[in-house]
Parts: structure tokens; sequence; C-alpha cells
């Protein structure tokens, strides 16, 4: 039996622990673990992956005790591409990491990667897991290292991340209420064992006060409006690296944990045809796509708009999983993918911003096209991505939320991505303006370009280049990934 | 039948399309190096005209270079095919990119430009975009490279980055980008009602949709390509845009950006829904409509204006609905003046805005009223605006008298004398405009240009073979590029088979 599902989160977890005791030796050794730990998990997550477009799913036993009896982590097509999603950026941003953190919040060093390797631990314990009452305890983990994390960071960070332990909080019990009507409607807790008991009890009301406070859970953890609230502060004033790890993934494990519901746990028969909480989440997704981006728009902090705009953009996943078809679930899941490209790269160019320049008003940003110009080419392609111009990444995931739009004849939704895609234009040639086309006073000797040291550019590069490559060969990863977790929603005889 | 073709597989119509933006890399690599720099543009130029040129002989002879690279999404591949209408047009923009570099380089030299490293990028980019459109095998390859050059655009609208500039930026932006998500729209709809997105010659949409379907998909098609068309209501943008540098104005917006609006228009009409069901569905009426308004409308809007270039730019606007005009009708004529007009029109615009560039970067004057007596300067420039005036207007030789003819032709073949008559009230309209330019050039005097001194050859010669190339696609309209063969190609293919 392959071991691949556990290794993943043990390795970042056992790494989480290590940081504080070799960090206690020296400062550095606490980046060097982050980064095997997290290199280590992504190769596992590979492996994991490609053993299951090879050979199937992979089920895992915990201590070898069967389940229902026993936790069981699963890896499968959409387990597999989220984890893989996941510890990618996690990677990544901890390359980058590594100076911009130093240079914002250097006394925190150690215990900031600790925290770092808890959240990643927690973020893809609730991917693999196949155990509702462990997923409970993943999400905890996850939140309340985030927490932490997020509170690092200036003088308002600690508000902010309070107010969302508060909701955060909420969330977590919401969650633990509806796992409890199930458990006690079921008998069980392994989430293909409820899945199998549940049918029969379809009518029942305690299953859909189940569903009903899971979803609530999920929509907060995922920042969906209007339970988005606790998302702009905690984007702005957390330190940049940490924005950069838990903008791109945290919300987007939340809307895999929606479409796991979806697809494994209560199954499309019931959460869309007989109780149509999927709809409900596709409108009020609707609405917070215009809502963030109006917001965006009216931002002067570049964090700020980032952080609305990214309220708008899960709301793209909302639509997919609103529509709950197989195109609109394809988009939803490769929108999760491209906006974790499109959010991380944004956030380290934000980064970078901040190390050269120290601060993020817009208006502040002429000239940066001539002295950071590998920065901003990077910051160029995923605005481009963003609004959605081919060949970039992000036009792809709003072909398939169009088509499945069409698909299903829904037509507010269509009206949405398209007027979206203008809105986001709007907020971003704003930047692009003042970036590439407004002198700065000074008209003295041709400054030097400054971009950062490689170490924070070249991640910023990967990812720009990343949502090229996303881009062009997105139709690989829909054929030999994200179709076959579609299939189950393809309504019969269609 | 004479126009039957096959493809066959060839790396030619993607390196046509790659040559530029390898082409951009070198530029922005030697930005420290202006000769080198510069290099980098000829070479790409002269490779890519090389390239099309190479695929005519076989075109012609009903062989279609093709290549598929891989599946963009499930089921959609990124294809390029070289018919003879992508052929035409692709020869033309790269033909004129050629003399463009060469103008583009005594232009920012002359007037010592800013950020020349980033225009010759872009313009790179926007040229590699057009080849793309030209040889697009299906509407979502047309769709990504039409939403390139949309973005590649922008940088050489705002290149004088002044408050005017960024507003026209602005507004380019606002017309274009929303007409490109009108334009995904209309894909996305195909593609869902027809479940394929290839072009054929006659149309691939089937009239069992239904006419509200249909007619509903095509009007989404025409805000997507009428804006870069310039198709009114959707123009205002061009004449705003003429803030850009002349050489931008001169193969952006009367070769490439706006030619690939109206090459869109022939292959919605002519490859999507084909010339009998756009005419069924009430469509080309629709279109005949707008594109007879836009041609008088902007013939008068033109007499207004006192910005030379401005006044360029509505006359642009009229005779790019001269173009949509003929892909609506029913006639294979009509279909040979319009695509025949892509190629004149682009020979006779850009020289005129070669000549506008080239007083602007020698005396400074954009404005027609502060141009008296400038023949006797420059009169080689003068006498080049002359000739594609006169070709605009409709005179022979030149060679916009033989597409006018086409279309004439067409329109009367196709039962529509009121687009005769329209035709013929644009050609006095034209000379209308254009006249008054000639006169005050000539014969009122000036105390400012009083002695021969006209601009930099790297401007000067360009612009004067642009000119003798309108004369020549005139006179010997197959001339040695084979340009009316290929047109002549592409309009029987579609109305041969389109037609009811």
């Amino acid at each position: 039996m392959s071991h691949l599902p556990v290794l993943i989160p043990v390795t970042l977890l056992l790494s989480a622990f290590l940081i504080p005791l070799a960090g206690s030796i020296k400062r550095d050794f606490a980046f060097a673990i982050a980064l095997v730990g997290a290199a280590l998990a992504f190769a596992f997550t590979l492996a994991g992956l490609f053993t299951v477009i090879t050979q199937g799913e992979i089920r895992y036993h915990l201590g070898g005790w069967a389940p229902p009896i026993g936790i069981e982590y699963v890896l499968d097509a959409l387990s597999g591409f989220m984890a893989t999603v996941v510890t990618l950026i996690g990677l990544v941003v901890l390359i980058y990491s590594r100076r911009s953190v130093l240079h914002e919040v250097a006394p925190r060093v150690v215990p900031l990667y600790a925290l770092a390797m808890l959240l990643l631990a927690g973020l893809v314990g609730i991917i693999v897991t196949g155990d509702l009452f462990n997923f409970f305890v993943f999400l905890e983990i996850s939140s309340i290292s985030a927490y932490a994390l997020m509170a690092i960071g200036d003088d308002r960070a600690p508000v902010a991340a309070f107010r969302y332990l508060i909701l955060g909080s909420i969330a977590g019990s919401f969650y633990v209420l509806g796992v409890g009507f199930l458990y006690f409607s079921t008998g069980s807790l392994n989430m293909a064992d409820v899945a199998q008991r549940l049918p029969e009890l379809y009518q029942s009301r305690a299953v859909a006060a189940a569903a009903i406070f899971i979803f609530i859970a999920l929509g907060l953890k995922m920042a969906l409006f209007p339970l988005h609230l606790w998302l702009p502060d905690v984007y702005t004033y957390a330190p940049s690296a940490v924005t950069a790890l838990i903008a791109p993934i945290m919300t987007k494990v939340a809307a895999y944990a929606l479409i796991r519901m979806l697809l494994t746990v209560f199954q499309p028969a019931y959460l869309r045809d007989l109780l149509p909480l999927t709809s409900v989440i596709g409108w009020l997704a609707a609405c917070g796509i215009l809502y963030g981006s109006i917001m965006a728009i009216a931002q002067s902090d570049l964090r700020r708009m980032l952080a609305y705009s990214s309220i708008s953009q899960i709301g793209y996943i909302g639509i997919g999983i609103g529509l709950a078809n197989p195109l609109g679930i394809i988009g939803a899941l490769l929108h999760i993918l491209n906006h974790a490209f499109m959010k991380a790269c944004l956030f380290l160019v934000a980064g970078n911003i901040r190390w050269r320049t120290g601060q993020w008003e817009i208006r502040r940003f002429a000239g940066l096209g001539r002295t950071m110009p590998w920065t901003m080419a990077g910051f160029s392609v995923a605005a481009l991505s963003m609004v959605g111009i081919p060949p970039a990444a992000g036009f792809f995931s709003k072909w398939y939320l169009l088509l499945g739009s069409i698909d299903a004849g829904n037509w507010f939704f269509v009206a949405v991505i398209l007027a979206s895609s203008l809105l986001t234009a709007v907020y971003f040639f704003r930047v692009l303006e003042q970036v590439y086309a407004t002198h700065t006073n000074e008209e003295s000797a041709p400054m030097k370009a400054s971009d950062p040291p490689l170490s924070m550019l070249l991640p910023t590069l990967f990812l720009g280049a990343g949502l090229l490559i996303l881009g062009l060969f997105n139709s690989a990863i829909v054929t030999y990934i994200l179709n076959s977790v579609a299939q189950p929603l393809q309504r019969p005889g269609s | 039948m004479a126009y039957a073709s096959e493809i066959y597989f060839s790396l030619t119509p993607l390196l046509a399309v790659l040559v530029s933006p390898a082409a951009a890399i070198l530029i922005l690599l030697s930005s420290q190096k202006p000769n080198l720099r510069e290099t980098w543009t000829v070479l790409a130029a002269v490779g890519k005209f090389a390239l099309v040129i190479s695929m005519v002989a076989p075109v012609l002879a009903g062989q279609y270079p093709a290549i598929t690279l891989f599946d963009i999404a499930p089921g959609i591949s990124l294809a390029l095919k070289a018919d003879p209408l992508g052929v035409s047009f692709a020869l033309s923009a790269s033909l004129l990119w050629i003399l463009t570099s060469f103008y583009s380089i005594g232009y920012m030299r002359t007037l010592k430009e800013h950020s020349q490293t980033r225009y010759f990028a872009s313009f790179a980019i926007c040229l590699s975009a057009t080849m793309g459109i030209a040889f697009a095998a299906n509407l979502l390859t047309f769709l990504i490279f039409y939403e390139v050059l949309t973005i590649a655009t922008y940088p050489l609208v705002i290149h004088k980055e002044s408050a005017a500039a960024i507003s026209a930026g602005r507004k380019y932006l606002a017309f274009l980008l929303t007409s490109g998500v009108a334009l995904l729209l209309a894909v996305a709809l195909t593609q869902m009602n027809a479940g394929t997105l290839e072009f054929s010659p006659g149309g691939f949409l089937s009239p069992s949709l239904g006419q509200a379907t249909l007619l509903g998909i095509f009007i989404l098609f025409l805000v997507g390509v009428g804006a870069k068309s310039g198709l009114m209501p959707f123009h205002s943008w061009l004449p705003s845009a003429m803030v850009a540098p002349s050489p931008v104005s001169a193969l952006l917006h009367a070769v490439a950006v706006v030619k690939a609006g109206v090459f869109g228009f022939a292959r919605v009409v002519g490859y999507v829904f084909g010339p009998g069901l756009t005419a069924d569905i009430g469509a080309a009426t629709l279109v005949g409509v707008l594109a007879g308004a836009t041609i008088i409308i902007a013939s008068l809007l033109a007499m207004a204006q006192d910005n030379l270039k401005r006044r360029l730019a509505y006359s642009t606007i009229g005779h790019l609905s001269y173009i949509i005009l003929g892909t609506v009708l029913l006639a294979p004529a009509a279909w040979l003046g319009g695509l025949f007009h892509i190629t004149t029109h682009a020979a006779m615009k850009i020289t005129l805005f070669f000549c506008a560039g080239a007083i602007y970067a020698k005396t400074g004057r954009e404005n027609i009223s502060e141009m008296d007596g400038i023949g006797k300067q420059m009169p080689l420039t003068m006498a080049a605006f002359i000739v594609g005036a006169l070709g605009l207007a409709g005179v022979p030789p030149v060679g916009g008298f033989l597409s006018k003819w086409f279309l004439a032709e067409g329109a009367v073949v196709s039962g529509h004398p009121v687009l005769l008559g329209v035709l013929l009230l644009s050609g006095i309209l034209n000379a209308g405009y254009f006249f008054p330019v000639v006169v005050r050039a000539y014969f009122r005097p000036s105390k400012h240009f009083v002695r021969f001194d006209e601009a930099s050859p790297a401007m000067l010669i360009p612009l004067l073979l642009t000119a003798a190339f309108a004369v020549l696609l005139g006179i010997y309209p197959d001339g040695i590029f084979r340009f009316y063969s290929l047109t002549a190609a592409a309009a029987f293919s579609v109305v041969a088979r389109g037609a009811p």
C-alpha cells in the first residue's frame, strides 16, 4: 500500500515541529527546514498525483484500521490536483519569503516559519482526509496557525486577525455542528461511508440542517459574499510573505472542501437537485463578483485592491460550484489553480514593491515600470490574466465557466462573468497606467533599475511565466485530471 | 472546380507568427544599442514578408499550408491555416511593415522620441498577432490573437504618455475590451450551439439553430469585430487614438488593427455564417444599413476635422465600411471588391499617414489650416499625398478605383442600387475632404515654406514606395505579389459556395 497520502501532511507537520528546535540553534535553520519540508511535500504530492492519474485513486488507512472505524486518507484526482496546487504555491512563496520576512518582521522569523508549515500541513490535511472529523481537526490546525500568522505584521494586524479568529471560530463550530448532525443521522464519519448511507435519509431535516451548517462554515472560510468581511483587513495588514501564502490557497481549500462535499459526501443528486444549495452559492457568488470588483476599483492601496479582487475571483469559483455541471466545476477547479498562480504572483509583486519603496499607494507607483521592469512584467502578465486576456490562464477558466453558464441557460451568470472582466480591467489598467505611463517629476539622470534580489524576483517571474504555460496547456489539465472529477455531475440523458 | 483545395502540414504559418515575438525579445535585450535594436525590427519584417510570400504560390495552386499545434481547450485546437483570404491580408500587412519599419526609424529618431524600445517591441508583437489573426483556422485561435492585438496596441496608443494619450488609451480599451467580451460570448455561443469553431468557406452554422439564435450570435459578432473595424456606432476610439505616433496610425490604424476587424467580418460572414445564411437571417440588411450610414457620416465628419490625422481617421472609418459592405452583398464581385479594398486602402491610407507624419516630423504641424503652401517645401511628400487622395476618391489609375469598381458592380448585381448611390456619393465626399488639403498645400501663399526641404530619406522613400504601390495595384492588380488572384480566390471560394 502506498503511503503517499499520509506522507504529504506528515512531512509538513514534522517540519513544523522541527523548526522551533532547529531555529533556537540558528535562525537560518528555520528557513532551511521549511524549504526542505515544503519541497518534499511537493514531491510526494506530485508522485501521488501521477500515481492517481496512471493507476487510479489511493486509499490509505491510518494505522491499518479499516474504515469506517479508522481514519482514511484519500488521494484521488480531485485531492491530488488540489494538494499539488497548495504545495506548489507554498513552496514558491517559501522560496520567496526569506528576504522579505527578514526585511519586514525579522524578530519573528522562527515562529513564522513554524506556523507557515503548520498552516500548510492543515491545508493539505483538509485535502487528503477522507474523514469528516479528521477534516475538522485539520481545519482548526490551519485556522489557528493562520490567526497567528496574520497577527504578525503591523500594528493593525492583531485586530484584523482577531476579527478573523471570531468569525473563523464560528465557522469551526458550525462545521462541527453539521458533522454532528450527519453523525447521528448516519452513524459514520467516513466520507465515502456517509455518502453511501445518505440517499435513504435525503428527506431527513437533520441532514438538511447538516448541509446548511457545513455550507455556511465553508462559505465563511472561503470568504464567499456576504461572508467575506474578515478578508480585506487581514490581507492588507499581514506581512507580505504571509499574505502571499494565505491569499492564494487558504480560501481555495475551503472552496475545494465545498466541491468535495458536493461531489463525494452529499452527492449532486442531493445538493443540486433536492436541496438546491449549489444555486444559492452560485447566486451569492455572482453578487460577490460584482461587489468585489466594484470595491476593488475604489481602493487606493494595492494590497487592499488585491484583497477585494480576491473576493471577486472567489466568486468565479462559487459560480462554477453553483452551476454544478461538468463545465462549471472544471471552470471552478481550473480557476482555483489559475487564481492561486495569479494572486500569488500579484502579492509577491506587492511584496517586491514594499521591499523597494516601503509602501503600496497606487498613486505613488509612477515610473515603477522603468525602475522595476521585471517585477512589473510579472505584474502585467498576472493583471492581464486576471482580466482574462488569452492566452494567459485566467482566460480559460472564464471560458469554461462561460460555456457552463450557457449550458445551464443561466444568462445572469454569463452577464456577470463578462461584466466582471471589464471591471477587472478598470482596476488593473488604472495601476498599469500609473506604472508605465506616468512620469515621476524628477527628470534627472535615468534611474537605475532596481528589481528586488533574485531570490524574490525569480519566484515572481516563475508564477508569471506559469500563467502563460497554464493557459496554453490548460487542455491537458482538463483532459487528464479535471474531466474525471467532473464526471459525476453529468446529468443523466445529456 | 477551380478552387478545390487541400491542406498540407507546414511550419511556415507558425514561423510567420513567431518571427516577430522572437524579434521583440531581441529588441528588449538590445535596448541600449539603438542600431542593433532596429536591425532586429527590419530583419523580422523582411523575414516575415519572405515567409508569407513563400506561401502565395502553393495557396493559389489550392495547396494550403496548415499546422495544428495542440488542443487549447478540449476538442478545440490551436491551429493555423493559410488560405487565400488569410494570405492576402498577411501579405499586405507584412509588406507594409517593412516600409513602416524604415519609416518608424526615421520618424522616431527625427523627433527623438522616448521609450523607443517599448515602441518597437510592441510593434513587433502587434504584427505577430496580425499574422495569427490572418492564419487562424478556428474562432478560438482567432479570438486569442485578436485579444493579443488589442493589448499589444495599447502601449503604442499611449506612447506619448500625455494626459490626452492616456485618455485616448482609456477610450481605446473601453471600446476594444468591451467588444472583445462580446466576441468571446459570440464564440462561446457558437461552440455550445454548433459544437465546432472551425472556419469553413461558405460557413458552418446551420439554419436549423433558428433565426433568433443566429441573429443574436451574429449581433454579438458584429459588436465584437465592429469596434476594431470602426463601424459606427463603435468608431469613436479611432479618431482619439490618432494621438499615437504617425507610424502607429499608419500601420495599425490603417492596415493591421482596423483591418483585423474587417478581416474578422469577412471570416464571420464568409466562414462562420456563410453569405447566404447571413442574408437569410436578416443580418446582411442590418450590416448593410450600418455600413452605408458609416460611409456617409464618416465622410461628412472628416470634412469637419482640421487635424490632418483625425481627418484621415474619419476617412479610414468610411473606407473600412466599404469592405464590410462588400462582405454582406451576395455577389462575388462585391466580395472581390471588398477584399481587394483591404489591400488598396492599406496602400493608399498608409501613404497619407506617412505624409502626415513626415509633415509633422519636419514642421511640427498637425492642422490642415497651418499647411498653406507646404507643397513648396515638401513637393514629393505632397505628390504622394495627392496619389493617395485620388485613389481614395476612386480616381483611376490608382488602386482604389478598381476596388470601388468591383464593389459597385457587386451592388448592382446583387440588386442594391441604393448602395451604388452611397459609393458614388462617398467618392464625391472623399474628393470634398481631400481637395482642400491639396489646394492649401499648393495654391495658398506661405511665409514659412519657401525652399525645398523634405523629410529624411528614411521617411520619404517609404512614402513614395507606398504611393507607387497604390498606383501599381490600379494598373496591374495582380502585380508581383498576386494580390488580385488571392483576393479573387478567396471571394469565389466563399460566395460560390455560400450563395443560395
